[in-house]
């Protein structure tokens, strides 16, 4: 019999002062009782609506049985079936727009917790699992650039299936977002780390510092360095700003920035020689996941930090537990609030941000009430830095290179459902393709780029 | 891993350096910049090409040992590894249809001037080449910058070499003398720039300048390095590091420059505390 309790087993969380200070993950993890009791919940419904609310259909009631026999490492499989990276969707899929929200359980309480479940069992296989080994070639090479999710889950399947794959990474530590953008508390290091070893293990070449566009051309790839397919999964790296009126001030950084000194360079680490302001108070202007990891890293700079996000509580599209955590950790958010200047002392220093007061009305082509500013609704939050966290653009290096290459007007690489591009033998997919997304798309569509450059690679050998 | 081939110390604070990088070397062009970490764990370190050698494969760099980064850069010698070497990023130096420019260069601003100017010399331009240091012991490439140029003044702040002055006083001189360039191209300090700038100014002819701020990852990503230019944010990694001289807000540039003064004095004491210890 399903356990038919109201409430799903809570995620043991890092005691609240330790997380104002110190970049240890903040989700602990289910112990196993907590993992066999939350999966007793499950009901096992026949037709799987959870399922469908996952981008990469991960069979999820099956590995939940699985769990509930102990079978832990046969729950891994199915999931891994589906999912190159399970521990790392884990922890930054928003299970609740995705698999959760379809759960049946959802309608009279809350929903079964999948992604804990996800977790416990990945976590599980990564402390125990043996080293994959290569497959056997088929003698085919192929290029993937950029080592973020989508770079890295294509990578690993072609690599399955026998390809020679190099993946080329601009940076000088590969991981993409997963190591530049999302914090330590939020996705350990050790984790991305572990999964990248194993792709070398599975035969995959990672060439880091190597900028396409630059240090070689996708021509180049193809013509000179013989791959006969290249999967562009460059990401959206451009950084947006909102055009206000002392944005070039000192103090105000991109999120990419921002996050970039603290994860990829260290600079939270006292030993670091990053350089990194140390504000007293801190304005994030944003309400996605990236807007809650800027504020919480600022948080553990020892700043006062303030969220301001032009809608309500209600749109904020960041991960719910994201959001909670940051209000937890004392970060306070202003809603329906939008900056209209930044003002600064006379040494070009940031002292304060201007917002205006929104109300929402009808709702705009993205389907989201539309925000409109309240006349003479202005006034000033004081504060010594400001990070913009609202969205970024697929970066314009490969777009720029690349003859024959069709992009749409914002940037993003044009592709069929399929992910091929207008140019033979080159795919793209990610947020180089839809701008700023998810993990979990990214990775589905480089899963979708592994199956659309097998079959391409198999049919230009018939031919 | 890139080896450092062949290293000369130009002088006490400039350091010169091939490195082997052969991916890079191939397609550096004068203007184009690449970004270095000395050792792990170091910052990431943009430095302009300063020249290149496509058949030995390595990539020539020019240094002023500033902060901690480049400080521990220094430490390195020929045989020793640089972790990480990453480019050729940003849009080369634009020479195409030039047939008569003046390059100015200021301190080791003159490193990535003088590419420039071996570009346009080979390509047949008449070169006028203007360098600035502030003091005698401080002149770097004076031989390479004569074999370029058809006119060389070379200035000193303090006069103890060449002519005493800035090197606007001989630039305004020859555009007051009816020297017709086709264009200007300066590199060096911001203040150097933007005076240079507005030396050129009543004369209206163009004037390119070398934007070099604070950047980290040089592909677009951060922004860290956005500028003022015409009045509107640009990326000097991906839209630049040249820019219309008469375009780019240099106050802006110069309050930006400092915003790391501090930490990055203190991480210099720090750096050079750590080698005074490992020598004792």
């Amino acid at each position: 019999m399903p356990d038919m309790s109201v409430k799903r087993n809570a995620m043991p969380l890092l005691n609240i002062e330790k997380r104002k200070t110190t970049y240890e993950e903040v989700a602990l993890g289910y112990s196993e009782q907590d993992a066999l009791s939350e999966a007793s919940r499950c009901l096992n419904c026949k037709n799987m609506p959870c399922v469908k609310g996952c981008p990469v259909n991960i069979r999820i009631p099956d590995f939940i049985s699985e769990i509930k026999n102990k079978n832990y490492e046969k729950a891994y499989d199915i999931i891994a079936d589906a999912s190159l990276l399970p521990a790392v969707c884990a922890r930054v899929c928003p299970q609740e727009s995705q698999c959760e929200s379809k759960c049946v359980r959802s309608i009279k309480s809350e929903s079964v917790a999948i992604g804990r479940l996800e977790r416990f069992v990945s976590d599980l296989h990564i402390k125990n699992a043996e080293s994959p080994s290569p497959a056997p070639s088929n003698g085919h090479k192929v290029a993937v650039i950029g080592s973020g999710p989508s770079g890295l889950t294509c990578a690993g399947a072609l690599a399955k299936k026998g390809y020679k794959v190099t993946v080329f990474e601009a940076l000088h530590t590969a991981g993409g977002v997963l190591v530049y953008g999302i914090p330590e508390f939020r996705l350990p290091k050790e984790i991305v780390n572990k999964e990248i070893d194993n792709l070398k293990k599975m035969g995959v070449e990672i060439r880091t510092n190597v900028i396409i566009g630059k240090t070689f051309t996708i021509d180049e790839l193809m013509s000179e360095h013989g791959y006969e397919a290249v999967y562009v999964a460059s990401g959206a790296g451009l950084p947006n700003f909102m055009n206000i009126e002392g944005e070039n001030l000192n103090g105000v950084y991109s999120a990419n920035e921002f996050l970039t000194r603290i994860n990829l360079m260290k600079a939270y680490m006292p030993e670091s020689s990053t350089p990194i302001m140390r504000p007293n108070k801190t304005v994030v202007v944003g309400g996605g996941n990236v807007a809650m990891d800027a504020a919480r890293c600022a948080k553990r700079l020892g700043s006062e930090v303030y969220v301001v996000y032009r809608r309500t509580e209600k749109e904020l599209p960041a991960r719910r537990e994201e959001a909670e955590h940051a209000v937890e950790e004392g970060i306070i958010f202003n809603y329906l609030t939008s900056p209209v200047k930044i003002t600064s002392n006379e040494n070009g220093y940031v002292n304060g941000v201007v917002c205006q007061k929104m109300e929402l009305s009808q709702p705009d082509e993205s389907g989201r009430a539309r925000p409109v500013p309240i006349e003479g609704s202005e006034f000033t939050i004081e504060a010594d830095c400001v990070i913009m966290a609202i969205g970024t653009s697929p970066n314009p290096l490969i777009r720029s290179t690349t003859p024959g290459l069709e992009t749409n007007k914002k940037g993003g690489i044009i592709t069929d459902e399929r992910t091929a591009t207008s140019k033979d033998g080159v795919f793209a997919g990610g947020d180089a393709v839809t701008g700023s997304a998810t993990v979990i798309l990214a990775m589905g569509a480089g899963k979708e780029a592994a199956y659309a450059i097998d079959k391409y690679i198999a049919e230009k050998q018939g031919e | 891993m890139f080896e450092i081939i062949n290293k000369k110390i130009l002088n006490p604070t400039v350091t010169m350096m091939d490195v082997y990088a052969p991916d890079i070397a191939k397609k550096a062009q004068p203007g184009q910049f690449i970004i270095l970490r000395a050792a792990p764990d170091g910052e990431r370190i943009p430095l302009t090409v300063a020249g290149y050698d496509r058949e030995k494969g390595t990539v020539k760099i020019i240094f002023q040992i500033v902060g901690a980064s480049t400080f521990i850069l220094n430490q390195l010698n020929e045989g020793d590894c640089i972790s990480d070497f990453a480019g050729p990023l940003g849009v080369p130096t634009k020479t195409d249809g030039l047939k008569k420019v003046c390059v100015v260069g200021g301190g080791v601003g003159c490193a990535i001037a003088l590419p420039v100017a071996q570009k346009l010399y080979d390509s047949g331009c008449e070169v006028h080449s203007i360098v600035g240091f502030r003091t005698k012991d401080l002149v770097i490439l004076e031989n390479e910058f004569k074999a370029c140029s058809k006119k060389l003044y070379i200035m000193t702040d303090d006069g103890s070499y060449g002519e005493k002055g800035v090197v606007t006083s001989p630039l305004k001189s020859l555009l007051d003398s009816g020297e017709k360039y086709d264009e200007v191209i300066a590199i060096g300090p911001l203040v150097m720039m933007k005076f240079v700038t507005l030396t050129t100014k009543p004369y209206n002819i163009k004037t390119t300048v070398s934007m070099n701020p604070i950047m980290i990852d040089g592909t677009g990503m951060c922004g860290g390095c956005r500028l003022t230019v015409g009045g509107k944010t640009k990326f000097a990694c991906v839209d630049g590091p040249d820019f219309d001289g008469f375009e780019v807000d240099f106050d802006e540039a110069i309050k930006k420059g400092s915003m790391y003064s501090r930490e990055q004095k203190h991480a210099y004491d720090n750096a050079c505390n750590l080698f005074k210890k490992e020598a004792d």
